[in-house]
């Protein structure tokens, strides 16, 4: 069936099966592979996106389930060759090892971001619940948010 | 891990999603946020042949006061229950129970309808709908009517929903001002489903004495239920007291769940545990 739908700004038609999870749709038809497949039991958060600004899990929405939604993934977040701060925030303080967990980490801590600027440590642990990493420990990603979290405040003063 | 074929049908009106499932009947079924019924599509112990998709009806998703009640639209999401300011004045304990469902990603698409139609036995919604005696609006082609919460569960995964019915809203009445409420649970540690959860509200008279208690205990058995012996043996006393002896009766008349997570006997115990707790924190948070 026809699926409309905005990816990172940019409009998009495609004929797909219904039953096409939009983790899927994303990565084999849109070609956008940052978004990863984990567990697709919607428990590790590494396929997380935003659906109209909100923080889901694409392993457990339907591809058509997002008509006429507005998706960021992580290849979204960087503007103009510049990286978002989180990504540079998980770049300087070593947020990540492996990496496999990184793109749903962002887009779930950019979801906490959007909601709280200034986000104390129990709140991003709290907001990173549904997103597992199995390498950093948590602390360097904490680490890493809250750095990011500065920048963009300081940015937003400037 | 993808669901079995299906035909998809976007409803744009709860006539229409009324419609459609006349239509296909046994083979139909509905699709909201779709986080319970999209995992039991992908491990295949859910496969029907139509999806009616009732995820665009906006006047679902909606939350709003009238007749002295708060209603809530099946659409609603967790987060949106949790963040609304009129849930968090009037219903916190609904609120409360919101904020500790799932995961953020789970509790940005589930919706409060959803979950109450799918009746998981460890579903954290069900044992605060209880404790608020919320009214639940079903809808059907021969047209709506309204079933208390506490006729509404069935048994596990069954409710008062009748296939070709749609849940539409929830209904609350304010919680009185001076009352004290918390759910708690235990949560499974890898799915934050409940393990056992306790809502617990209770009010006190001037003499500080319950006057008003509501126990809803979710995870425990088949379906969640109101602990009316709970209830009862706190009624008309001054809580500090007898809620120890009251909480020891959280389990009783129920057969509890017995899984590779807990077994019955520690289910049973961990509602008597969490039923005392809770009680004891809304006993703090009171007053006469």
């Amino acid at each position: 069936m026809r699926l409309s739908l905005t990816i990172n700004g940019e409009r998009r038609e495609d004929d797909i099966d219904p039953r096409t999870l939009l983790v899927h749709y994303l990565r084999d038809i849109a070609g956008l592979t940052g978004t990863h497949v984990g567990c697709e039991t919607s428990l590790c958060g590494a396929c997380t996106v935003h659906l109209n600004g909100h923080a889901v899990k694409s392993c457990t929405v339907l591809a058509v389930q997002a008509e006429g939604a507005e998706i960021t993934t992580i290849e979204g977040l960087a503007r103009g060759g510049q990286l978002h701060p989180l990504q540079e925030g998980f770049w300087e303080e070593h947020g990540l090892q492996c990496g496999y967990c990184t793109p749903g980490m962002i887009m779930a801590a950019a979801d906490l971001l959007a909601r709280n600027r200034n986000p104390t440590e129990t709140q991003i642990r709290e907001a990173l619940e549904g997103n597992l990493c199995r390498c950093t420990g948590y602390q360097h990603i904490i680490n890493a948010i809250q750095s990011a979290a500065a920048k963009m405040r300081t940015q937003k003063a400037a | 891990m993808f669901p079995a074929s299906f035909e998809y049908h976007r409803a744009s009106s709860v006539k229409e999603a009324l419609a459609m499932l006349q239509q296909y009947g046994e083979d139909g079924k509905i699709l909201a946020g779709g986080h319970s019924l999209i995992p039991m599509m992908k491990l295949r112990l859910a496969q029907p042949a139509h999806l009616v998709d009732i995820g665009g009806i906006r006047q679902l998703a909606s939350i709003r006061e009238e007749g002295g009640k708060v209603i809530i639209g099946g659409l609603v999401t967790h987060h949106a229950v949790e963040r609304s300011d009129v849930v968090r004045a009037k219903l916190g304990m609904l609120s409360e129970c919101a904020a500790v469902i799932g995961d953020t990603q789970v509790r940005n698409r589930g919706t409060i309808g959803g979950s109450l139609a799918h009746a998981d036995p460890a579903a954290d919604y069900p044992a605060a709908v209880l404790a608020l005696d919320g009214e639940i609006k079903i809808e059907g082609t021969g047209g709506s009517r309204v079933v208390k919460a506490d006729d509404f569960f069935i048994d596990l995964m069954t409710t008062a929903v009748q296939p070709g019915e749609v849940l539409t809203e929830v209904a609350f009445a304010p919680v009185a001002s001076g009352a004290g409420f918390t759910y708690l649970k235990h949560r499974q540690p890898a799915s934050g489903f409940a393990m056992v959860g306790v809502a617990a509200l209770l009010t006190l008279d001037k003499k500080g004495n319950c006057d008003r208690v509501r126990v809803g205990i979710t995870g425990l058995g088949a379906k969640p239920f109101r602990a009316k012996a709970v209830e009862a043996a706190l009624l008309g006393k001054a809580p500090a007291p007898a809620i120890a002896a009251a909480a020891a009766h959280a389990a009783d008349g129920i057969d509890p769940l017995s899984d590779i997570h807990a077994s019955a006997d520690f289910r049973a115990e961990l509602a008597r545990v969490y039923t005392r707790r809770a009680l004891e924190t809304a006993a703090a948070r009171a007053k006469a």
